[in-house]
């Protein structure tokens, strides 16, 4: 490797980091400077005082809750289903899973809001349990290819087939082998998932703005434009969930391998 | 004679898939079905390619221009960036330990995008940002005046969009590099090729397809981003996400079904930049097994 090689290799490498850490600097120091002249905490204070964050902020894990179970219980049933029974289907499967990652998310809302409208067969955004429902499965559509990824790797590491045949010769029944034997085989997997749906669904503006409905991200943008401090105080803990989420899912996946070599 | 009865059960395998089948129907194919008829449709349902004629009207054009270009500068850019970077810990310019939390932290970073990021860039970039007042106190450079850069505009959002898509392409480029096998380097030099010769005639050749298909995804991926462009610029910067975002909210085209063209318009856009994709890492593959 010739020193010029070197130089350019470690010219990249510091560039990028510096856009990386850059703004995350800019971010937490102008987040620290809402009293003048000194840094406090006071940005900070003030937003998790703030009974519209509190508001926003449980709506937004309760949302990512509900889209986590949704989630979990479509996808592992259905990719369980492919690969035991239906192997033929799994690119078809695949396809679908794939497809929220080509449609944009505001085409996707902007046809809920036509199709479910409240003259509609299906009039869902007519009440409030109606929009909630249709922003949790609007959630589960986004967080989709991440989650059937996630679950079908996690059950290439099992065989299925004689899991279930096991199961199934000491009478298990289908919701006791999805429950009882195939779930918990893949739950680091499910969890890899779950936490990144997680960080999806926290911080998600379009879909919750445009039903109308009281997230922490449409909260976020709203406050931008009439705070000075807290906004970036608010960035600042979006950031750090987004962070301990991808920490977490390092974590399940090291616990997972794991487990893998003392099986 | 008797015929013995042959008791055939009916199939009924598919029935695992239809809670899944149902829920994509109804929240994916549906929604998304509803908008593409509708483009096709005038305002009483009766069929028509005027929709789309229309998208060449007023500021649509325009803003579908910005958009693209937005989408291929954060893309370019974005590739450039990070083939550099994945280059750098891959081939050993730098230490091989680096390679383990670049990677977690570009994991972190490609999903770090919409409101939270339009703020750090703000704060940075910002008029009172970290940046522009270390500039303007150290140096006296004047970001606005002296370089002419304003984060509420092409570049301004083209530096932010870049921040999710370096990382996205580390990701996505660093198994390709891996790929490239030291047997065919040392086959190269053993007939004599020169560093510059072997980069061009081999390695960026076999890369090429990686190359192309991610920056499809990237440019993809810009073209679609709604949340950062509207915390970063209100509605100040016109592009085909913002646009459609004010005509769901209000119908600012005072026509539903040119909203319908403008959503499929969208799609089109994604789909092209995601076939190519798909088929480019298809062609990829071959030499990376």
């Amino acid at each position: 490797m010739s020193i010029w090689a070197r130089i350019a290799g470690w010219a990249a490498l510091i560039f990028g980091l510096l856009y990386f850490f850059i703004p995350l600097a800019g971010l937490t120091e102008f987040s620290l400077k809402a009293r003048r002249g000194v840094y406090s905490f006071d940005a900070y204070a003030k937003v998790i005082g703030d009974p519209e964050f509190q508001a926003t902020f449980t709506y937004s894990i309760m949302m990512a809750l509900v889209t986590i179970v949704v989630g979990v219980l479509i996808v592992v049933p259905t990719a369980f289903w492919v690969r035991l029974k239906m192997p033929w289907a799994r690119p078809y499967v695949e396809f679908i899973t794939l497809l929220p990652l080509v449609i944009p998310a505001i085409v996707i809302v902007f046809g809920y809001i036509r199709l479910y409208n409240t003259s509609s067969w299906l009039p869902l955004t007519g009440t409030l349990f109606g929009t909630n429902l249709l922003l949790a499965m609007g959630y589960t559509v986004l967080a989709l290819p991440y989650m059937y990824r996630a679950v079908d790797t996690g059950l290439r590491t099992i065989d299925v087939g004689t899991l279930t045949e096991a199961a199934q010769s000491l009478g298990a029944g289908w919701a006791t082998i999805l429950g009882r034997v195939i779930l918990p085989n893949v739950v680091p997997a499910v969890l890899s998932g779950a936490f990144l749906t997680f960080a999806i669904v926290i911080g998600e503006f379009t879909l919750a703005a445009l039903l109308d409905r009281p997230a922490f991200g449409p909260y976020l943008q709203r406050i931008g434009a009439n705070k000075p401090y807290e906004p970036f105080a608010l960035s600042v803990i979006a950031f750090g969930i987004t962070w301990a989420c991808m920490g977490l899912i390092q974590l399940v996946t090291r616990f997972s391998k794991h487990t893998k070599a003392a099986r | 004679m008797t015929s013995v009865p042959i008791i055939r059960r009916l199939p009924l395998t598919w029935l695992g898939l239809v809670p899944f089948a149902a829920f994509v129907t109804l929240f994916l194919i549906l929604p998304t079905m509803h908008i593409v008829i509708g483009a096709f449709q005038d305002r009483s349902g009766a069929f028509t390619l005027q929709n789309l004629r229309d998208l060449n009207t007023g500021t649509i054009p325009s803003s579908y221009w910005i958009s693209v270009k937005i989408s291929v500068a954060s893309a370019a850019l974005g590739c450039l960036i990070g083939f550099a970077m994945a280059a750098a810990v891959v081939f050993g310019a730098v230490p091989r330990w680096i390679k383990a939390p670049l990677m977690t932290f570009s994991g972190v970073a490609s999903n770090f995008a919409g409101v939270p990021l339009a703020f750090a860039f703000l704060a940075t970039f910002g008029p009172v940002g970290l940046v522009t007042v270390f500039l303007r106190s150290n140096f006296g450079i004047v970001l606005s005046r002296d370089l002419g850069f304003n984060i509420l505009s092409f570049w301004g959002l083209t530096v932010t969009y870049l921040f999710f898509q370096i990382p996205l392409m580390i990701l996505i480029i660093t198994p390709a590099l891996e790929g490239l096998k030291r047997e065919w380097r040392e086959a190269a030099e053993v007939l004599g090729a020169t560093a510059g010769q072997y980069w061009r005639m081999i390695a960026l050749p076999i890369l090429f397809p990686s190359l192309l298909g991610t920056f499809a995804l990237l440019f993809a991926n810009a073209f679609g981003a709604v949340a950062t462009a509207i915390a970063l610029t209100g509605s100040a910067l016109n592009i085909v996400p913002i646009q459609l975002y004010a005509q769901i909210r209000g119908d600012v085209l005072g026509n539903p079904n040119l909203g319908y063209a403008m959503a499929f318009g969208m799609i089109v856009v994604t789909a092209v930049a995601n076939v190519l994709y798909i088929w480019l890492r298809i062609r990829a593959e071959r030499w990376l097994k």
